[in-house]
Formats: structure tokens, sequence, C-alpha cells
């Protein structure tokens, strides 16, 4: 196929890979950062995004799955349009960390991985994001959130919410 | 935003610029950026390798490791090219010290890049960041950016003849890249596998090329130092332990903060006069002195000075310099559990010990936690602990070893306290959903 005609991403993104592929002396470097840009386009790793990937970088699927799997954030399932992550690692943890995620699993109506019927939020509980001095810490998608208290949680939905009916 | 705090003791040196605008390149320029790259330039290889060594200054990473020594062990002559390869994976739990590096100094980092560029006569630097702070790499991208559109990177670096480089790259979530083979591996296009050392990367590394591997923290240091003088800066620190280091204060403490003190300071004094003390006047009932993976202190045991020599002769780690507080309501077991269930869920698998270990403890200590363990688990945690150290190709299974076998012995007592089905004395929950 031709990745002109036949690309799974928007035409700035797949001249941002274009660009990519070349930036290092090796082109499978591009690999780790075109599958994150990707998801951030596509909302996970489709196999039409793991067939493009793997055509743009010149190995395998097999190879990009292999890879793939490796990193967290990468996800081969749909997640919602905002990724609520939550950190419960030690420094959270002492400051509340369970206390928001279990106030955003009743808010939201979902648990570990969960997403809502709308496709708005999905819920993810996560290994440390580096905020510990800001604990407890959370992200939506790239977006921190520190230093917060269950309270607090309405309001950043909210938030979200608004900015989709700005955006409608 | 990451609030920013200060104290009086606080000794401002890799610090100095935070807050003050100097990731737009005009504003470093004005507080005396790239000063320091031109002075290298001029000077060469092996004044700035000498300067390194006599600044004292230790790899902020975590190991210490002194980091004029590290780039003398880069061969002069090599047929292929070599790299700086700047670690900003920055995941160990406690610590969060680059985030405001890349956030406040971008800069920085770039300059001290070109100088451990032009020290062991590198074209090409790499700046690696973990995919969650992707608000950071587009600071860092923008910096780069300027620093190639005034001169400073690129073909003839601040007019001279000399060429470099820098590349900016994104993780996507793995905290054992931040090992430098692994981080190798996954900027090589790659699942973060470590290799068996040796070699060692300063002989081959990136691509096979002699590679200098740094913590983000080492580098932004390194300007400074240049800038300072070496003997100015090692004056700040303690023996063998030059300048200062970002200390991560979290967990139970009034006044948590990121905070830069001289290296030998007091730990006790920096929970209780930098730090405010235990949050909410209660008792102090550990503390973890260097990011999760090193082995916990007790009360009677913070009388100490925060460098690598003394942090380790107390028989722990400086480590990362995330000091996590904990006051007397925590319950040990279930610290110890969350601890090793991160290790657990970041084992790559590949070395059997690691895999198979933090497996089996995360099951026991669950157990254990939940009032079903046995007077016998306790010894097989640490029996398995024990069984983990040293016997994988990098450092994941000791760091998972290391503090459980901190909390089973300093904290036998509260183990037992949860045998033979009584819950747990503190009655806190710990549903684990991370897997």
């Amino acid at each position: 196929m031709s990745l002109e005609t036949m690309s799974v991403f928007s035409p700035k993104l797949a001249a941002r890979l274009d660009a990519l592929v070349l930036k290092y002396p090796l082109r499978r470097s591009a690999l780790v950062p075109m599958l994150l840009y990707a998801q951030d386009e596509i909302g996970y790793l489709s196999d039409a995004v793991i067939a493009e990937v793997a055509e743009r970088i010149g190995i395998t699927e097999l190879e990009v799955r292999n890879v793939a799997t490796y990193y967290s954030m990468l996800r081969f399932k749909p997640a919602g349009k905002y990724n609520v992550q939550v950190c419960t690692n030690i420094s959270c943890m002492l400051r509340g960390g369970y206390e928001i995620l279990e106030r955003f699993e009743e808010e939201l109506g979902i648990g570990q991985k969960g997403m809502t019927p709308d496709g708005l939020f999905s819920l993810e509980e996560v290994e440390c994001i580096g905020a510990c001095c800001w604990a407890p810490a959370i992200q939506v998608n790239y977006d921190f959130h520190d230093e917060l208290s269950p309270e607090q949680v309405p309001g950043i939905l909210a938030g979200y919410r608004g900015k989709e009916i700005a955006n409608a | 935003m990451p609030r920013l705090v200060s104290h009086p003791d606080e000794v401002k040196i890799v610090t100095r610029r935070f807050g003050q605008g100097a990731a737009a390149i005009e504003r470093y320029l004005e507080l005396g950026g790239y000063e320091a790259a031109k002075k290298c330039l001029a000077q060469g290889p092996e004044w700035i390798i000498d300067e390194m060594k006599a600044s004292g200054l230790r790899g902020r990473g975590g190991a210490g490791f002194p980091t004029g020594l590290k780039w003398s062990f880069v061969p002069k002559q090599s047929a292929k090219p070599k790299y700086v390869l700047v670690n900003g994976d920055e995941s160990e739990p406690g610590t969060c010290k680059d985030h405001l590096i890349f956030l406040h100094d971008p800069h920085a980092v770039i300059e001290g890049t070109i100088i451990a560029g032009l020290a062991i006569g590198a074209k090409t630097g790499f700046i690696y960041l973990r995919g969650e702070y992707r608000y950071l790499i587009e600071i860092m991208e923008k910096a780069v950016a300027d620093a190639y559109a005034r001169g400073f990177l690129g073909k003839g670096i601040f007019g001279s003849e000399t060429e470099f480089q820098i590349i900016t790259q994104t993780g996507a979530g793995a905290y054992e890249v931040g090992e430098e083979s692994a981080l190798m591996e996954s900027l090589e296009g790659k699942r973060g596998v470590p290799r068996i050392k040796p070699p060692f990367p300063a002989v081959v590394g990136l691509y096979g090329g002699p590679t200098v591997i740094n913590n983000a923290e080492t580098i932004a240091t390194v300007p400074h130092v240049i800038a300072m003088g070496a003997a100015a800066y090692a004056a700040v620190g303690s023996v063998r332990n030059g300048g200062t280091r970002l200390f991560g204060l979290s967990g139970h403490v009034a006044r948590p903060g990121v905070y830069e003190l001289p290296m030998g300071y007091n730990l006790k004094k920096m929970i209780y006069e930098v730090g405010g003390g235990v949050r909410g006047g209660r008792g102090l009932k550990a503390v973890v002195p260097g990011g999760s993976s090193t082995p916990v202190l007790l009360p009677e045991e913070i009388d100490i000075g925060m460098d690598f020599d003394q942090v380790g002769k107390a028989g722990s780690m400086l480590g990362s310099g995330g000091v996590v507080v904990i006051d007397d309501q925590t319950c040990i077991v279930e610290f110890a559990l969350r601890t090793i269930s991160f290790y657990q869920h970041e084992s790559c698998g590949w070395c059997i010990p690691c895999r198979e270990g933090t497996d089996w403890l995360k099951k026991s200590l669950t157990r254990f936690h939940a009032g079903f363990g046995e007077a016998k688990d306790i010894d097989n945690i640490q029996y398995l602990a024990e069984n983990m150290m040293g016997r994988t190709f990098c450092p994941l299974g000791d760091a998972a070893a290391m503090p459980t076998l901190g909390f089973v012995k300093k904290f036998r007592k509260e183990f037992e306290e949860h045998l033979n089905g009584k819950a747990c004395p503190f009655a806190k929950h710990l549903d684990l959903a991370v897997v």
C-alpha cells in the first residue's frame, strides 16, 4: 500500500511521523514515540495502526507488537476520550491516593480500566507519575492535577465535561 | 503546576534559575546561561574531565558513581560514533526532581549535554524523558529548537568548528527503562530489557558506540560546576560527595517539596526543620531515604548525613534522594505490599529471580496483610528476597528485594501482629488494582 493514500493517520500526524523516522541514526528508534503519537490520535493501537507503524519503520507487525506490549502507556483497546490515571504508589498512597481513586470510581461508576458508556472517561490506577512531592496526583491524559483532595474530583470531571460542551 | 518550595538552609545551585522563566532562552542567557559550554569549548576535553573529577560530583540517578571518572572511561578513539544519553526516565517512587529541572531549566540540561559531549568527543546527545512527562518533553523540544536557532547546537556550535546535535526522545511507560542498558534498548526501539555487563556502555553502548549515560540532575548540575569552579562546588558538600542534591520530601511530612540542600545534610533536620516535621503532629514511624528501592530507616537511625557514604554506612542508600516520611498511623505491611506490587508490575520478566521473586513476594504479602499469614511466611518472605539479590541482569531485582528485607527485619513485630486471622491493626484497605 502507499502510505500517502492509505494512511490511518491525519495528514498532520503522517507528516510528523515521516519526519520522525529521519530524526535518529537508526530508523527503528522512532518506534516507541511513533506508537505513542499514533495512540494519542487514534485512541489505541488498532490492527491498522500496528500495520502502518510496521511499514513505516520497516519491521514486521509481530516485532511492533512485541515492543508495544512492554510499555504500560500503550494499549490495544480504546480508552475514554479523557483517560483518568490515578497514582496510588507510596507517596500518593500516604496522602490519600486510594481515597482519590475511590472517589473517581464513585463519580464515574466504573472500576479499573473501565470506561463510561458515553466514552468520555476511562479510569486507570497507575504507578508513580513523578509528582510525589505534590501528592496525591493524577493525570488526565497528559494533564497533571496535584495536591488533590477527594472533594476536588467532581470539579475536575466537570472541567473536562465543560470542555466537551465548549468544543461541541 | 508543581509548587516550588523554599527553606533558608537551601543552597541554590542547580535550582537557582527555578521560577525565573529560564525555559525561555533569552532569560537563560541573561542569567549566565551557555557561558560554561563556551568555556569548555575553549578549554578542551581533558580540562573538563579534570574539573568534573575535582568537583566530587557523583551520579544523581542513585548509584553515586563519580561523573568525571565515568566520562574518563570512554575511549578517545572509536570507530563507531560516541553518544551522550541523558536519563530523564525518572520513575523511582518518591522521586520528582527531574520533573522540576525539565520544567524550569531545560537549557541547563542542554548545556550539560553539550559539555558531556565535548568531554568525551561525542557529536550526538539524546535526552530521554518518560512518556508521562509529555508537557515537559514539549518544553525540552522547544528549548532544543531555540538552541539550534542560536547556533548553540548544530554544525558549528558557538561559532566553532565543533558539531553537536541533540535528539529528544519519549518513553511510553516503563520504570525499568531507567536502568541504563534497558534505556539504550528502549532508545533503539526495542523492549526495555537489560543487557548483560560487561561490556559497559562506555565501551559498547547505544548503537554499539561508546556511550555516557547520566541522570538528568547530574547533567543539569554540570554547567554550574564549570561556572562556579570545581573546588567551590566540592566545598559545598561533604567528604567525597561534592555539591548539593535535590532532595524530594514526600509522604507524611508537613511541607513536602523538592529542596536543594548540601550533600551530607542531616536527615533528621531535613525532616523536622526543612520539612516541618510529621504532618498533623503525629509520630514518626519510618523513613525511606532515597526512593522506594532503598531500605527503610527507623526514627533512631535518621541522625545521619545525607550523602552516598553516610547513608550506606547506616545500612541504606541515598538513591534518588526521594525521602518518603511515614507516620505512626501507617501499616508497614501495607506499605511493603504497595512497594513490592510496584516492582512486580515493573519487572520485565527477563530474569527469573526477579520475575518469580516479585510475584511471590506480592502474593505472600497480600495474603499476609489480609490476615491469612502464617508465622513461617515471615521467614519465607525474607528467604525469597535474599535469593533475588545480585542474581539479575539489572538492579530491579535488588530494588525489590532490598526494601522488603528492610521492612521484615526492622518491623518483624508488626508482621507478627498480622498473624492468624487478625485484621490489620490499622484497619486500612489496600485494593491492589494495578496488574
